[in-house]
This record gives structure tokens, sequence and C-alpha cells, in this order.
């Protein structure tokens, strides 16, 4: 399959299920919002290596947020509910807590629930105090610019993580800037985050190594410098840059919905080739095939 | 299809009739609803001496005429929804635990007392006692919601230990008085020894008021969970300005003889 110029890989990114929540994060203005959301947010790239994968999901404005205050929206994914339990708890205490005039509240609703502003309460040291409105129990924890207010119990839900797309191109500036419009179009998707460092990753990895300490190593299919080392190398000839955009989300129809567009985005002069990470098939719940996802949306 | 029942014989004594109630009602016919025993003064008497019974009940129960002399609408109502339009007499709603129920007029003394959970909504005035505990009881309104558009009286949610009660206009004296938690929010103005004895809990009023001397002023400040209540009530109808949902409250503290966990939040500005 071929959209313009660009190849487009008959191939399958493949898929994880995990644990996913929705954080509202709210404040007296959008800078201190978006301050606690980086932080909430911050070393949060991979399951890997962080224990779990969060972003900004979208900014909300004051009609959208329980207080009426600005806020962010923030997705966190982890490997299973008592992972995202204890990510929460230790994120939002040491995250937005700490920040000036924010608070905290459930994004999600859902019939399984962490609790989180009720193990958070204990920093007040007695002077906590709970208040119950319709289904709904926040906490007050005495703070030192008034009070942070965090609802007692998260939603959660079963996730997908891991989607993908592999952009292969001639150089890093033709790549990087197919990446960043792909990313920019994916973001227009609710339920989806890009966990990586403005959405972008360049160290895709692969499942083990050489070396026995480690689960995850470069995936050195995709590495240009390795095309002429490795007798199984993914890269073409005249392609000297690849980066991959990972798409975590509540459910896989979202996660299929930003990988649609940002293949779309990521059609560009100099982008040889298009195409997504895999395992096999033998590790992930999900497989997303490129050409069903983009043959979908031409009949839709 | 709902059921109507209309007054069409003012009782001269106050008649109790917690028989109506929805949950005693649904699915009964109109002869059997008729027939259903209530108490006028020390006499029984079938319902139907006094209203007219229209229409076979499915969670839905709607009233008209002045029943200020009607007691006990409602009394352990667990579902459903009941409309009065006129007056209503006392203990509406007592120990409810779940449904709502709508007065279009005026209500009496003792509104939803030692209630658990659903909503009342008057949209008049109501009288003492609201969300209260009974005499000898020491626990009153657990939980639920009462809405009151109008002014009430005194000893509103006395001994109140949770749930939500909003006044649209004034209250009398000792709002709050011996409460345990929950929240009391008066948008007019309350009379005098405002949460005399409570442990716990919020008294929120939108102007000043004389504090008994047991408690202490803390400080001035924005309360952000505030917003959710304000929010919240302004949804269902009362009266709160933008400068009320953003605006600054004097917290007091107390009641000192007494746990000291309880707060008084009088707008500022």
């Amino acid at each position: 399959m071929k959209i313009k110029s660009t190849e487009i890989v008959d191939t399958f990114a493949e898929a994880f299920k995990m644990c996913g929540g929705r954080v509202i994060i709210t404040a007296e203005s959008k800078q201190w919002a978006l301050a606690a959301a980086q932080s909430i947010t911050g070393f949060a790239t991979s399951v890997i290596g962080c224990q779990c994968e969060a972003g900004i999901e979208k900014e909300l404005s004051t009609d959208e947020t329980p207080d009426n205050r600005p806020g962010i929206s923030v997705l966190m994914f982890a490997m299973d509910a008592d992972g995202l339990g204890k990510r929460l708890m230790e994120r939002v205490g040491q995250c937005v807590m700490t920040c000036p005039t924010t608070a905290c509240f459930n994004g999600l609703e859902s019939d399984t629930t962490v609790n989180v502003g009720g193990q958070l309460r204990y920093f007040g040291d007695g002077h906590q105090s709970s208040k119950v409105l319709g289904a709904q129990r926040l906490w007050r924890i005495p703070v030192m610019d008034g009070e942070f207010v965090v609802d007692e119990r998260f939603g959660i839900q079963d996730a997908v993580g891991g989607g993908n797309i592999l952009i292969l191109g001639k150089d890093q500036k033709t790549t990087l800037r197919a990446a960043i419009a792909a990313t920019k179009a994916m973001r227009e998707i609710g339920g989806i985050i890009l966990p990586f460092p403005n959405g972008v990753v360049r160290s895709g990895s692969k499942v083990g190594s050489k070396y026995k300490a480690l689960i995850a190593s470069s995936n050195d299919a995709y590495c240009p410098t390795l095309r002429a080392v490795t007798s199984e190398s993914l890269v073409p000839e005249g392609v000297n840059c690849v980066l991959e955009i990972v798409i975590d989300g509540l459910n896989e129809e979202a996660v299929a919905d930003a990988m649609r567009v940002g293949l779309h985005a990521a059609v560009k002069p100099g982008i040889k080739q298009l195409s997504a990470g895999n395992y096999g098939g033998d590790l992930g719940q999900y497989h997303l095939h490129l050409h069903k996802i983009l043959e979908a949306s031409q009949s839709s | 299809m709902s059921l109507k029942l209309s007054l069409h014989t003012k009782p001269e004594v106050p008649l109790e009739a917690d028989v109506i109630c929805p949950d005693k009602l649904i699915g009964v016919d109109e002869a059997a609803v008729a027939a259903l025993t209530v108490f006028h003064g020390n006499d029984q008497v079938a319902l139907g001496d006094f209203f007219t019974v229209k229409g076979q009940c499915d969670g839905e129960v709607h009233i008209e005429g002045d029943l200020a002399n009607v007691k006990h609408l409602g009394s352990e109502m667990t579902t459903g929804k009941m409309t009065i339009d006129g007056n209503v007499g006392q203990h509406l709603g007592a120990c409810m635990s779940g449904g709502e129920i709508v007065v279009e007029g005026n209500a009496h003394d003792w509104v939803a007392p030692e209630m658990i959970g659903g909503r009342v909504t008057i949209k008049g005035s109501a009288g003492h006692l609201i969300g209260s505990a009974y005499r000898g009881s020491p626990i009153g309104m657990q939980g639920g919601e009462i809405i009151i558009h109008g002014d009430v009286k005194n000893e509103t949610g006395n001994a109140m230990r949770g749930g939500l009660i909003a006044i649209g206009g004034n209250t009398g004296d000792f709002t709050g008085v011996n409460m345990l938690a929950g929240t009391i929010i008066v948008l007019g103005e309350m009379g005098i020894r405002n949460g005399a004895s409570m442990k716990r809990g919020t008294i929120l009023s939108m102007h000043d008021t004389p504090m008994i001397p047991t408690f202490s002023y803390a400080c001035t400040y924005n309360p952000t969970y505030l917003r959710l209540y304000l929010s919240y009530i302004r949804n269902l109808g009362l009266e709160v300005s933008d400068a009320q949902l953003n605006g600054n409250y004097k917290r007091w503290v107390g009641d000192a003889i007494e746990l000291n966990k309880g707060e008084i939040l009088l707008y500022a500005s």
C-alpha cells in the first residue's frame, strides 16, 4: 500500500493490555495546573523503567472541570490495577499536592476504583477532613496555602498500551518534521497519550538482550548505523533515520484512531516507509494492522 | 402512569398519612389506595375520606391541595418521586433513605428528620428542626439532601451527621447545633448561637453572624471544595453568584467545648 510516495508496510503494531486511569488537575490558573501535570507525567515514558506511562491528554476549560477552574486531563497507565493504584497515590501526593493552588479529581467513571485520596489524607496528621457530595467523597488536607482537595477514589479500567508507528525517512530533519506532524494530529484524538518526550521515541526496543540482566535492548533492526552489520535489518536503502511514536489509550479504538491520523499526517516527501513495531505477535493481546486501520478509514 | 391524590376535605386536626409514600403505593389499585388507613386525630379513617384517588402508582405520586395539616408524608421512603402541589405538614420524609420529594409550597417543622438518603426540595419556606434528630436521639440527618428555597426557623440540622442542607433564605437560631458532620449552606442570614456544641462539619453563610465565644477565627481563604458545593446547589436552582463561587471566606473553628473540628465559613468578599 502506498500513500503518495510513502510505502505503508503490511505489518502490525503489537499492543498490550494495561490498566488506565484519568486524573483531572485544576488550579488557580492554567500555568499552575500545567506545572502539576508536567510533574505528575515526568519520568513516565515506559513501564520498562518507570513503572507507569503517563501523559497530558488535553487542557480543560473552566466549564469542563469539577471546581470550575482551569484544568489539565492526564492519563496514566500501569500493567495492573495494583500498580496503577500505587503510582497514582505516589504521583498525586508528590507532584500535585505539592503544587500551589491545585486540586485533583477522578476523571474516569468506572465500577473499579483505587484508593488515592483516602491514603493521602494521612498527610493531614489528624487535621484532614472529608466531604461527601452525592456519591463523591473528597478529602481536604490542610497545606500551607490553604487546603489540598483530592477525590478519595479514582476509576480505573482495562486499557491498551504500546500502539505505535515507525517513521522511516531519508534524514533526521525530514523524519523529525514528519513525526511532529503526526504527534500534532494524534493529540486531537481523545482518550490517548503519547508518553515519550514530545511524543516521539528514538530508542525503540526489542525484547531481551545478549546481556542476561536486561529485559529489553536497542531495536537493532531499525538502527541505520547497523544496517551493514545486522542480518535482520529492516532499514531500506536510502533511509537514514527512524523515529517511533508510541500510543497508550483507554481502548483499542482510540489507539487505532490515533495511529490512523498519525499515519496520514506523517506522509511527507522524503518519508520512504511507515511501519510499526511488533514482537512476532506472540506477546501482545492487540494486533493493530496498518492496512486494516487505513482501509477502515477509507470505508467509513 | 402516576398516582394522583387530590385533597377534597381539609382535615380539622392533623391527619397522619405515612401511607402516602411510593413504597407503599406502587401497583396498588385506586380502590385499595382509597381504603388505606390514616389517623385523623385519634380516629382511624380511610384515605379516601380526605383524598380523591386517581391512577396507579408506577413510582410517582402527585398530591395537590393545602396539606398543611397532613403529617408524615413520605415517611421512610426509599424510592420513587413524590410531588406536592401546595403546602405540607410536619415530618415530611421522616427517616427517608431514597427517592425524591418536591414541595411547590411551604413545609411545616421537622422536614426529613433523621434522613439517610434521597432528596427533599421545598420551593417555599419551612419551619423548625430541618434534617434534625428527634428529641432524645443522638443523631439527626445522616445523608441525602434537603434543598429549601425560602427561609427556615430554629435548629436546622440539629445533630446532623452527614448530607447537605442548603437554604436559599435565612435561618433562625441554633443552626447546626450539636452538629456531628455534614454541610449546611445558608445563602441568607443566620440567627444567633450557630454551631453551638458542634463537633465536626461545615456551616456556611453568605452574611456575617455573631459568633459564640467558643469559636476562634482561623483565616480568610478560598476553599476549593466549596466550589463544588456552590456549583451543585446553583444547578439545583438556588441563587449563587459568581463572586460567591470564586470568593474568599472567613473560617471560624469550633466548638471548643467539643472537638473543635467544626467550621463556620462566612463569605468575606
